[in-house]
């Protein structure tokens, strides 16, 4: 065997159980270094804030030997909502990397299709609706069906023989215009109070993450991210053409269903909790296939952690920049995923 | 493709009806609504006015109604026929290039930051928003390794939407306390403005659909084809630029005036393209005439859905356009 190519790559072999895996040198470096900016800021976000603390005392504070008072800050108000930050990105980038993949198309996320669109109208009509009848843990479940019952329209009316991944696109966008309106009837409807919390929403925040969301979330997102890495040598295939897939073997149609449905439990997770940050979902998989290559078994991890750190840093300075305003983390992103964007269909261009 | 109508003559009758049903909207949009008045009301509030109520709401309240809405929907339907014609993408529309939503946004920006508050400067800055809007999405929809190409625009312009909603979101939700009227107007309505708004922004409207009305035959050579364009002598990149101008003055100063109304400028070219064909020069009236009666319609009926309240004129468009939408995309693109 080349030699090249047995170093390139490094052997994970259990004794007990009969598993290995062979994963990519540079897929581990850049794993290993993203896992370990994820923890700085981590420890940095959890110390800033109006009580300044040191990492030291953020260490001290996570051990259970810090201050009583420095602990309920951390504990109770920036912890959960460092955690939320990082579940909410790492879903949303894994997500959009699953669309990309299925849909051969760099520039679409589950916020550009419509699938976050479908999430904020159930979650705002839940709001509006609900609001003091239902409890608010429900909220998520109301925004999943969203996602989901939208995914599936959107899906069936794109299907004509087979689901073609343009006609997927556009008519996501038809309809996350047309979602748009339906959420905008009911914020301006809805009473004074109950349009401003929902118009908060819509943009996209972690203000006042609890523990109780940060535990509704992780199961979601961390089933579902390892269903997704279960199922990535079919978005490999898919990436090749519905023709060539099909020719390998792949039952094409079949498959594109389960991705869509982990990208679409995946988003609306995120969007239940969050609400509808953008951008993320598009450029953490770019960020991602840029540092590891196209192959989805590397740029599935790099693409949820890069996730996970970009909506941790766009909290980190969406709650401290403009203190004491609290600005929605979702400004942020797509503050930064615009730029980007345009990067990106520049960089086409030269190639 | 030849339309419904093929001669000439039928065409013209065509716009005669046209503005017949046009006249019929706008008195209906005059009496309809949650204060009954009459006919006879209306027409009495100009030859003999008595001070009532019904009449007071006619003057300041329902005829400057029903005017913007024709203004606006004639301008936002034209200027979709022009980007379609331009672009030769179906489902092209202001709202789609990002006209509506950088008008917004730097709308939102100048009332919330610079405290800006009179429609004369409003104009100007929709114009300004609307075209960098557009001039983003156009320079993104065609900068890529393949050209210029639908589904590349529409993405464009998605995104550039994102984009731009999620800042007026932002500085919106650091403004509570107007958080509401803004809400209105940025879901588009014609709802609450006055006859002076109008009359601002009227003379640029009127001179956009003039000009479109001029621009039409070159805009025929033009929607053939670049090149063929070209081969045929045509100065293709002045006629672009005039027609962006155009587009700019009606997209701008509709958002101005009633905020982002949205799928008028893709649906209505679309239906007039069925009645006349692909001669601009009878689409763009009929576009006009057309975007009128729509908006008329999708403003009386934003009074009666959610009764006693009233929904924005542009979700009521968007709920009708999306469906339309979704039909072109399913429809254009099957072959691709």
């Amino acid at each position: 065997m080349n030699r090249d190519i047995v170093k390139r790559y490094i052997s994970l072999r259990c004794a007990a159980w009969p598993v290995s895996f062979l994963v990519e040198r540079r897929v581990a470096t850049v794993s290993i270094l993203l896992s370990v900016s994820v923890a700085a800021v981590f420890i940095l976000s959890a110390g800033m804030g109006d009580l300044f603390l040191t990492p030291l005392e953020v260490l001290h504070v996570l051990t259970g030997s810090g201050e009583e008072s420095q602990s309920v800050i951390v504990t109770t108000f920036r912890l959960p909502r460092i955690f939320v930050a990082m579940l909410v990105g790492a879903a949303l980038a894994v997500s959009g990397a699953i669309l990309q993949g299925i849909i051969r198309n760099p520039y679409v996320s589950p916020d550009i299709v419509g699938i976050t669109g479908g999430a904020s109208v159930a979650a705002v009509s839940f709001i509006y609706f609900f609001s003091g009848v239902l409890s608010i843990h429900l909220q998520p479940l109301f925004a999943f069906v969203g996602a989901g019952l939208i995914a599936f329209v959107i899906y069936s009316l794109a299907w004509r023989r087979g689901v073609t991944p343009i006609r997927l696109v556009l008519i996501g966008i038809g309809f996350s215009e047309g979602l748009r309106a339906v959420t905008m009837l009911m914020i301006v409807l809805s009473p004074m109070y109950a349009a401003s919390q929902a118009y908060i929403w819509l943009t996209g925040t972690v203000y006042a993450a609890t523990w109780d969301q940060v535990f509704t979330l992780l199961p979601w997102v961390v089933v579902f991210i390892t269903a997704a890495f279960l199922y990535v040598g079919n978005v490999n295939v898919q990436q090749l053409g519905d023709d060539i897939a099909a020719s390998l073997g792949s039952s094409v149609q079949r498959d594109r269903v389960v991705l869509l449905l982990i990208s679409v439990v995946l988003a609306g997770a995120a969007v239940a909790i969050a609400g509808a940050v953008g951008f993320v979902g598009l450029i953490a998989p770019h960020i991602a296939r840029k540092l590891v290559g196209p192959s989805f078994g590397g740029m599935l991890p790099v693409s949820a952690l890069t996730g996970a750190l970009i909506v941790m840093l766009a909290d980190l300075v969406a709650r401290t920049a403009f203190s004491p305003l609290d600005i929605p983390v979702g400004v942020f992103t797509a503050a930064v995923g615009a730029p980007f964007f345009i990067y990106l269909l520049y960089r086409t261009r030269k190639q | 493709m030849m339309g419904m109508m093929a001669g000439n003559t039928s065409k013209v009758i065509g716009l005669i009806i046209g503005t017949l049903i046009l006249i019929a909207c706008v008195f209906a949009s005059i009496v309809f609504g949650a204060t009954d008045t009459g006919w006879q009301e209306a027409i009495e509030a100009y030859t003999n006015f008595n001070g009532s109520n019904e009449h007071l709401i006619i003057l300041t309240v329902r005829v400057p109604r029903a005017l913007i809405a024709l203004a606006v929907g004639a301008s936002l339907a034209v200027a979709g026929a022009l980007m379609q014609a331009l672009t030769r993408n179906p489902l092209a529309s202001p709202e789609i290039f990002g006209v509506n939503a950088g008008a917004s946004f730097f709308i939102v920006v100048s009332v919330l930051l610079l405290t800006i508050t009179s429609l004369s400067q409003f104009i100007w800055i929709g114009f300004l928003g609307a075209a960098i809007g557009a001039a983003a999405v156009y320079i993104l929809g065609t900068i890529g390794r393949e050209g210029t190409s639908s589904v590349k625009i529409v993405l464009a312009g998605a995104a550039v939407t994102a984009l731009f909603s999620a800042f007026t979101q932002g500085i919106l939700t650091l403004s509570e306390s107007t958080l509401d009227e803004i809400l209105f107007w940025l879901a588009g309505s014609v709802a609450g403005r006055k006859l002076e708004m109008l009359l601002s922004v009227l003379p640029y409207m009127l001179i956009g659909l003039f000009l479109a009305l001029l621009i039409a035959r070159p805009v025929n050579t033009l929607a053939m084809g670049e090149d063929v364009a070209t081969g045929l002598g045509q100065r293709t990149a002045y006629v672009k630029l005039a027609a962006a101008v155009i587009i700019v003055l009606l997209a701008g100063s509709s958002v101005a005036l009633a905020g982002s109304i949205g799928f008028v400028g893709i649906v209505v070219p679309h239906i007039a393209r069925y009645f006349v064909g692909i001669d601009y020069r009878w689409v763009i009236p009929y576009s006009a005439l057309l975007g009128a009666i729509l908006l008329l319609l999708a403003d009386i009926g934003a009074r009666f859905v959610v009764m006693p309240e009233e929904a924005p004129i542009g979700i009521m468009t968007a709920l009708v356009g999306t469906p339309f939408f979704v039909y072109i995309a399913r429809r254009g693109f099957a072959a691709s």
